[in-house]
This record gives structure tokens, sequence and C-alpha cells, in this order.
């Protein structure tokens, strides 16, 4: 459908994208519709998107499931998580709903800890999700976010109190389910209070082979001295087009780590803000990806040093084969008065074929004059010299590649700390490279 | 067990090796000396298999196979080893993960099934003792952060762990100081059997103090145009190369 299409279907079915909605949704809904009457879908043209192709996708005539039809399907039967040891909770969100009928949504978390949909959280807890919800995007004139708070009816609402220590992960399932060409936007929110610790591992999936468009935007708030990790995990068919952006507020002495890992995909932005907003907060971003076919990805990131003494680090590495691009935007801000600021960032690519495409834009802007700051970004082949030195040593062509490739991606995988996960990521990125599927079992098609 | 004859080997169209002849039996170590550029460290590259390096004539056949038309991984299966002039640094492979690898290919190749986790960590300390190489560097990625002496004890260290039938050290003793040399020709002289053979090419004569050749042959222009004891190594060193470049030279 085209942008016109679009509004004209928001105007026929507004009232009944909010009756199936959380009414803290339907809040902000009427204003960003208008925020994307106005702006409309990102073009080329702009610079911030000059690499994305997802608006070359959005034609596709899409179905919303507006009315909330069921979807006939059992995540919890068809859906066998493969990470052995990892022993999270375990969450799904089918297309664009949270569903409420697995083991651990139907139980509450420790300690006050809770992850529901946006709908329930809005009945529940509508204090707290008033307090945050779009407090992070407020200065957001982007269309994508703005249709998706047009029409996203629901998410997830993960929200760990004051002090609580969640040992266990969260693991949240994202399933693409549907019969026709689907479309799914999600709103999500995550509270983690000061003093609080927790970790997330989001997993994306597609089940059929039909087009599919999800437009997911997640609000991030992580209080004073808490310390938050988000693994995001995308597994998803050649046909899947993926916006995620996520909007992080960091306060003092806060930790976060993100890490997004990309195995397989069809087109992806994930655009990821974060703002330090209190001093001595650390943050850790990074990711890698293999990717080949048509394969489309991009790390669009924008770190904001707002306060002084606050660290950040970037560390973004794509294997590209076939015929497949990549792109990296990195843009750090180090904003007026952030003195003794420390901002490193390292983007790191190799391109395995000659069609394979690179794009790399690291953005170093500083306002402040006592600050340590640097990035590198490279893209290139695999070190011959390297290959030589292994196969004199006996190790096969084949082998020494891999063995170079998956060395090429340890320092990503370093920085997931939850070891089953990152014992599981490292052989899912072997299999991958090896040319096997490197689906969990579970997933009809990835 | 190695026949090379007439080898001819370019570089990016340019001729390095012009005809050279060698012949190596088990139990045996050559000493290839010469000046520099006259094709040393092409020949050990030749024989490993570099691919920057193109054979234009001749052949090598090692115990009767011809080896040239083998790839490098083929080669090392065989049992053939080169020890890098300049080792590569492979950050993010460990080890002995890269040892492993290489361990278990060897075996591959042999229908042998995969050495158990014990049975390498066996092996691992023992050679690492043999050549007294730190259990740090063990640890580490392959060659990253070693000092020039670690990295060519490294070197010995995986031929202690592939035992070759023949090793081809090329200028193993450069940028080792004198306890190096004494620790790396001691790993060399420990593996030294009835059944394998050295190729030792070295600048300097002061490796065959520690390394004590059968045969010493200097290499000049792309072949080998003297051939001696290893008191010819003692002459080379007094005299220089001179005296056989214009010998060469007049012929």
């Amino acid at each position: 459908m085209n942008e016109q299409q679009y509004i004209d279907l928001y105007r026929q079915t507004a009232e009944l994208i909010k009756k199936h909605s959380a009414t803290l949704l339907n809040d902000r809904r009427d204003e960003a519709f208008e925020r994307f009457s106005t702006v409309g879908f990102p073009t080329s043209k702009q610079e911030d998107y000059l690499y994305c192709h997802l608006m070359d996708n959005l034609g596709i005539n899409y179905g919303l499931n507006i009315n909330r039809v069921n979807i006939p399907v059992d995540p919890t039967n068809v859906f066998k998580c493969d990470v052995p040891g990892i022993q999270a909770y375990l969450y799904f969100i089918l297309n664009d709903e949270f569903y409420t009928r697995s083991d651990a949504a139907q139980k509450a978390l420790p300690k006050g800890a809770v992850m529901c949909s946006m709908i329930e959280a809005s009945e529940r807890y509508p204090e707290l999700v008033k307090h945050y919800l779009g407090k992070q995007i407020r200065e957001n004139k982007d269309g994508f976010t703005a249709f998706n708070e047009s029409f996203a009816q629901d998410g997830y609402f993960f929200y760990i109190p004051k002090d609580v220590v969640l040992d266990t992960p969260i693991q949240l399932i994202n399933i693409l389910r549907s019969d026709v060409d689907l479309m799914a936007n999600g709103r999500n929110l995550i509270i983690v209070e000061d003093g609080a610790q927790g970790k997330l591992l989001v997993c994306d999936h597609t089940m059929d082979n039909v087009n599919f468009f999800a437009n997911r935007v997640t609000e991030i708030f992580i209080g004073e001295n808490a310390h938050f990790d988000y693994y995001a995990l995308e597994n998803t068919h050649n046909k899947t087009n993926s916006l995620s952006q996520i909007f992080v507020n960091q306060q003092a002495d806060s930790r976060l780590i993100t890490n997004i890992i990309g195995l397989n995909n069809g087109c992806t932005r994930n655009h990821i803000e974060i703002e330090l907003n209190g001093e001595r907060a650390e943050t850790w971003l990074g990711g890698m990806l293999v990717s080949d076919c048509n394969q489309q990805t991009e790390n669009f990131t924008v770190i904001r040093h707002n306060v002084p003494r606050c660290k950040s680090n970037e560390l973004f590495k794509y294997i590209l084969n076939g015929s497949a691009e990549g792109a990296f935007s990195g843009r750090i801000l180090v904003q007026k008065g952030a003195q003794k600021t420390e901002a490193y960032q390292t983007n790191r690519n190799i391109c395995l074929t000659k069609q394979a495409r690179m794009y790399a834009k690291p953005q170093l802007e500083i306002y402040a004059d006592d600050v340590k700051c640097g990035h590198g970004a490279t893209t290139g082949q695999l070190d011959e010299t390297a290959l030589f030195y292994m196969q004199a040593r006996g190790i096969g062509y084949a082998e020494a590649r891999m063995l170079l490739l998956l060395a090429f991606t340890s320092d990503v995988l370093e920085h997931v700390e939850i070891e089953a996960l990152r014992d599981r990521l490292h052989l899912l990125v072997e299999k991958r490279l090896r040319g096997e599927e490197s689906k969990c079992k579970g997933c009809v098609i990835c | 067990m190695l026949e090379i004859k007439n080898l001819h080997a370019t570089v990016a169209g340019k001729e390095i090796l012009k005809g050279l002849n060698l012949t190596v039996r088990p139990g045996e170590v050559h000493a290839i000396m010469g000046p520099n550029g006259a094709g040393k460290s092409t020949l050990a590259s030749v024989l490993a298999g570099n691919p920057v390096f193109t054979v234009t004539e001749g052949s090598v056949t090692f115990y009767g196979k011809d080896i040239l038309t083998l790839a490098p991984e083929d080669r090392s299966r065989e049992g053939v080893f080169m020890s890098f002039q300049y080792p590569v640094e492979i950050p993010g492979v460990s080890m002995v993960n890269f040892m492993r690898a290489a361990i278990n290919e060897h075996r591959k190749y042999k229908g042998l099934e995969p050495i158990s986790a014990s049975e390498f960590l066996k092996l691992m300390r023992a050679k690492k003792e043999m050549v007294e190489l730190d259990n740090k560097l063990a640890n580490r990625s392959v060659n990253e952060g070693f000092s020039g002496g670690e990295k060519k004890r490294n070197e010995i260290f995986q031929m202690a762990m592939l035992e070759p039938r023949l090793s081809i050290l090329d200028e193993t003793d450069s940028g080792l100081d004198i306890d190096a040399l004494r620790i790396v020709a001691n790993g060399v002289n420990l593996l030294k059997n009835k059944d394998n053979a050295s190729i030792v090419i070295t600048h300097y004569q002061r490796l065959l103090d520690y390394i004590v050749p059968d045969f010493v042959h200097v290499l000049y222009q792309g072949r080998i145009v003297k051939t001696g004891s290893k008191e010819l190594a003692l002459e080379l060193e007094e005299r220089g190369y001179d005296w056989i470049k214009k010998e060469f030279d007049a012929q």
C-alpha cells in the first residue's frame, strides 16, 4: 500500500484500532497519526535513510490484524527453544499481540518484576506507563515511529522494580505467522528502576513463507546504578522486512549491554538511540551479522553523551557473502560540558564476494574539550597470509576460512553475558558459516 | 625422500629459482646458505605451496609423490612442515583450537579418529615442555602479541606437535637472541631421528653450531652452486660469499 492508502486505512479504522488496544497507547494515537500524515514515510533522500531499503518494500499489500482475529497457533507447541541450559522465562509475541497463555505469562515474575502485554500494563500500572511512555521518543519526528504509534495495538511491558535483581534471563520470542502478507506493529516499554538488574533476550522468527513487515518501537529506561542487558537475535526468512527502533535513557552509574546479532533476515534496519543522562553511565553497544543472498541489514546507531564522565563502547562486525548489503551508521554526540567522556567505536566488515556491499558511516560530533574518543571502520577481505599459515599446518582451506570468520565475530559474542546463550550463538554462527541452517529447532522456516 | 629437479619458480613474473636440484634422504640435515636475494626463502615457500609463487619448470617429489600438485594443507598432511620466517598473528583463534584443528585434519588424512580431549592435552603439555613454551602463550591467540623469539619458539612447538617427516626451517634463527636460539635448536635436535629430515635455511653460521648439518649448500642466483660438509659453513663465515659469486660468474 502507498502512504495515502495507509492514511485512508487509519481514518477508516481508527475506532477499531483503539477498541482493541491499550488505552494509554490510544492516548498518543491521534497525535501520532497527525504527525505521520504530515511527514509520511521517510525517503532515501533523507540522510538518515540513505541506505535503508525498507521503503522499497512498503508497496506490498500487507494485511494488518486490526480486528484482532485469533491466530490459530500455539507458540509453545510450535516453538521449542533450542538454547540448552538457558532456563529463561519464556514469552511470546504472536505477530503484534502479546501471547498471554504461555506458562510464564500465566505466572508472576519473582520480586514484583513484571512482563506482560501493553494492554494489561496500561490497566494494571497506568501511572507507571504514563510516567515513561513516549518520554524518550518525544523529540522524534520520524515517519516510521509516527506510523508505529498510529497503528500499534499492543506490545510488551517489562518492568524491574527498584533494587530487584532478576537472576534468570527473560526470553521473548517474536513470531511472525500468517497465511497472507502481513504487517505487525509493536510498541514496547522497558523500565529498569534504580539499582535493579535484568537480562532480556529477544528472538525474531518467521513461520510462513509470506512477506512480513515488522515495525517495532521500544523505549528503555534504566535507572541509577541499574544494570540491563538487551540481546536481540534475528533469524527470519528472506521475505521479512524488519524495523526495530530502540530508544534508551540511561541514568547515573547505570550499565547497559546491547548486542544485536543477525543470523538470517530479509531487509532489516535496527535503529538504536542511547542517551547517557547521568554521570558515570556506561554503555556497550555492538552486534554482528552473517549475511548472504540479497539480504540487506543496517544498524543505525546514535549515542548521546549529555553529561560528564560517561563511557560508551561500540563494536559492530559484519560478514557479507553473496550479494548481501550491509550498512552501519554510528553517530556519537558529545555535548558541550560532557567532559571526561570516553567514547570508542569500531566497525569491521568482511566482504567475501565481489558482489557484497558495505556502507560504513562513522560520525563523531564532539562539543567538549576534555574527552577520549576514537573510531575506526575497515572493510576488506579475509587475511590471505593467515589462511596460508593455517593451510601450511594442514588445516584445509574451507576449515581455515571458517576458523578465521568465527574468530572475527568472537569479540562481539564475548559480550553476551549469558553463558548458555553465548555457547549457543558460537554454534549457530559456526553452522551458519558452514552453510548449514542456523535455525533453532521449532522454526518451520528460517 | 625429497627430490627436487631443475626447479624454476617466479614471483610477480620475476624468475627467482632457476633450475634448482636437491636430494634429501631420511635422517639428513641440510643447511642452505647464500647471500640476500639468492632465493632461499622462495625455495621454502615453493615447497610449502605458497600461492604467491608460480612453479614454471621442474619437479618436486616427496616419497615419490608429486607434491607440486598438492594443496598446501595436503603437503602438510603428507609430512612437510615449514617454519615461517615471519609467523602470522591470528587474533581470535586460540592456540588450542588451532592446534587441535591441525592435529585432527592430519589424523583424518591418515584415516584416524579425532584425538580425544585428554590425549590432546597430554600431547600439548609434553611438547610445550620440549620447546620450553610458556603456558601463558599456549592459552593465547595464535602468535598474537608474541615477541619475535616467542613466535619462533611457537613454530618449533607446532613442528613438535605435528611430527613432520621433512621440516624446512626458514631463517628460524633470525631475530633470536642466544638463549632463544639455543632453545629452538635444542627442540629441533630433540625431534630429529633416523626417519625424518630437515632443511635449515640460514644467513649465519651461528645456528649451525647448534644444529649440525650433514650437508651445506650455497644458493646463488636461484641455483645451488656449491655443496660441502659443515666446514663449508665455517669457511663462508670467514670469507663471505664473494669468492663463490666470482667462481660462479666465471663459469
